[in-house]
């Protein structure tokens, strides 16, 4: 007879997550989104009717580590990619995973178009204030003062301008039914990062229109840091410029129980 | 089914339709506009998708993703709209996806004008896009053949998983004429094994360009090229017209081909023994009927509109065996068919050479005339 009597599995890998070492690098807060969307996924079990729309950034191989079908949009471009999959199957979860260079900046128009269409899709938003993958430039998320590969001496505001905060911006567009801003800095964060991820899916799930949970990232090895330095440069100076909150909730979205 | 008189963007739209399209995506860009009003009516009454995208880059890029459900999909744009497509065709390419992309070409470089060219030939047949990719170009030369060919490259563009292109000038895109549209035909019910469309009941299916390994995206390049080598081998598609006795021939396609050949009837009533080569294909290239037809003429005479851009496809084709001559309107300008007739006649009386470029014969001669 077994001792320690019935295992309870406490903890284990998302159904809908691929049995993969992942090529983020230590500390780096993808894994944990990535996670967030794959267990709320499972919970939703949407593992077969869902399709993924990978970004150009350090995400760029996001569809190596879900478990249901992905494609790969161009630089920027994945919200209309994301668009034309939705259009030709509205009963499909459609959902974009993008990062701050590719949302904020060279996908600004697609973003903007997509969100104003209330074009009924997800988008994933990882802002890590740089451009990850090319090695740590300026991005339009990129605080004022912060030293990038790109802004060596810290981003002038006089020449380089100011950051956008775009849960504010998009909140503005009739099109967005639900637009939030969380954080992954610590479990209470992660905690309501996942609520908002699942309430994105189920504003699309019943056809609510455009919805974005845009995470609050670290990027210790671009930003020079330990991941524990990392973690608190994300508390005491992100958090401050983009601070968590819910910034579009429709009337039909705020209906919704989770 | 009876011929209408049919406007040439609407008539591609409506072809299109009746040949099954599934999504449409675009954006207004004169001389192409018909196509994206007519079908913001047409496809929401049969139930499809229509979405006037935020730009060219959009629009592409939603074909892009539909093309990835395996769904029938189409754009429609023209020159500066096409050049800004361009990324999400090389990605499409890249992908292995069928998609269908009409151009109605205007005047350019830069916004040029509204008016009909083929400045685009070489933009399209030769890449445009980054990356070794191959699309397959259609070069009708009338609206019928326009309602034709959609259909053809919808066909072609799947059996093959490339890019196709309608590739036409703004004047067939503007123009009116009597032609007969298909029978309705009914929207696929299966779609292809690789169609991205939710992993119900099996593994998932991935769809990206992207392949870090080298020797990985090698093995991409080459199954590429080895799916064109198939295409070349057998979808060239051309028209001849009065080759059988010719001493002297004109290459010409779409609506420069169509003018050429009221030069050629013109050259015949005047015992001028001139035939006419019309490339559908530009790409694949009817490179060997262009070469067996260098061998039994005096001279060709390529006609375009534009600066001359098939013309080289041409000389690197005949290597130099026979002489060959340009003439070409860019800019926006249809060539008259007496400007045509006129060159037939001085290539008939001249001197013909192998020497030096046509292209700087016929800028010389344009130059000196202005």
């Amino acid at each position: 007879m077994d001792m320690l009597g019935e295992e309870t599995i406490v903890y284990e890998r998302p159904a809908t997550l691929t049995d993969l070492s992942s090529h983020y690098c230590p500390g780096c807060t993808h894994g944990i989104a990535h996670r967030l969307a794959a267990e709320v996924l499972d919970e939703m079990n949407f593992r077969e009717r869902t399709i993924g729309v990978a970004s150009v950034g350090c995400s760029v191989f996001a569809y190596n580590y879900f478990n249901f079908d992905f494609v790969q949009a161009p630089h920027g471009r994945a919200p209309a990619m994301a668009t034309g999959v939705k259009r030709v199957l509205p009963d499909r979860i459609v959902f974009t995973y993008q990062g701050d260079g590719d949302l904020a900046s060279i996908g600004m128009g697609e973003i903007v178009a997509a969100a104003a269409r209330g074009e009924n899709i997800t988008v994933i938003f990882i802002n890590n204030a740089n451009y990850g993958m090319t090695g740590g430039q300026m991005a339009p998320t990129t605080l004022p003062g912060q030293v990038t590969t790109s802004s060596p001496t810290g981003r002038d505001i006089e020449v380089a301008g100011f950051p956008i905060r775009v849960s504010e911006m998009l909140s503005s567009l009739d099109g967005a039914a639900y637009v939030v801003r969380r954080s992954l800095h610590d479990p209470k964060n992660i905690r309501l990062a996942k609520k908002a991820i699942r309430a994105a899916f189920e504003v699309q799930a019943r056809g609510l229109g455009f919805s974005m949970v845009e995470l609050l990232s670290t990027c210790p090895t671009n930003w020079g840091m330990t991941p524990v330095d990392a973690i608190h440069w994300l508390e005491t100076k992100m958090l401050p410029y983009y601070p968590v909150g819910d910034y579009k909730v429709g009337p039909a979205v705020a209906e919704i129980k989770i | 089914m009876a011929k209408e008189l049919l406007k040439g963007n609407v008539a591609i739209a409506e072809a299109a339709v009746r040949y099954g399209l599934e999504a449409y995506f675009g954006y207004p860009i004169t001389p192409q506009t018909e196509m994206l009003e007519y079908l913001s009516k047409r496809m929401p009454e049969l139930g499809r998708v229509f979405v006037q995208a935020e730009s060219e880059l959009g629009a592409v890029n939603m074909v892009y993703g539909a093309a990835c459900t395996g769904a029938r999909v189409m754009t429609s744009s023209s020159s500066p709209g096409i050049s800004l497509m361009m990324e999400g065709l090389s990605y499409i390419a890249g992908t292995e996806l069928p998609a269908v992309l009409v151009d109605v070409m205007r005047g350019g470089p830069g916004l040029g004008n509204i008016a009909p060219s083929q400045q685009d030939y070489n933009q399209i047949t030769h890449g445009g896009g980054h990356g070794d990719y191959y699309p397959i170009v259609l070069a009708p030369a009338s609206i019928q053949e326009a309602i034709d060919y959609i259909g053809l490259a919808f066909d072609l563009s799947e059996k093959y998983r490339s890019l196709a292109v309608l590739l036409i000038d703004g004047s067939l895109g503007q123009m009116m004429e009597p032609a007969e549209l298909p029978e309705m035909q009914p929207v696929r019910a299966a779609y292809p094994h690789w169609a991205a469309r939710g992993a119900t009941g099996r593994g998932r299916i991935v769809h990206t360009s992207i392949y870090l390994n080298p020797i990985e995206q090698e093995k991409t390049n080459f199954r590429i090229l080895s799916r064109w080598r198939e295409v070349q081998a057998n979808e060239v598609r051309f028209k001849e017209y009065y080759l059988d006795d010719a001493e002297y021939a004109i290459i010409a396609f779409g609506t420069a081909g169509r003018v050429a050949l009221s030069a050629v009837r013109a050259a015949r009533a005047a015992g001028i023994k001139v035939g006419l080569l019309r490339p559908i294909t530009l790409a694949p290239f009817p490179g060997n009927a262009v070469r067996e037809l260098a061998k039994r003429v005096q001279s060709l005479l390529v006609v375009e509109m534009n600066n001359g851009q098939m013309v080289d496809d041409v000389l690197a084709n005949i290597h130099d065996q026979t002489p060959v001559e340009f003439y070409g309107r860019p800019g926006g300008n249809v060539p008259l068919a007496d400007e045509i007739l006129a060159e037939i006649e001085r290539i008939v009386k001249g001197k013909l050479t192998l020497n030096g470029h046509p292209r700087d014969r016929w800028l010389d001669r344009m130059l000196t005339k202005s």
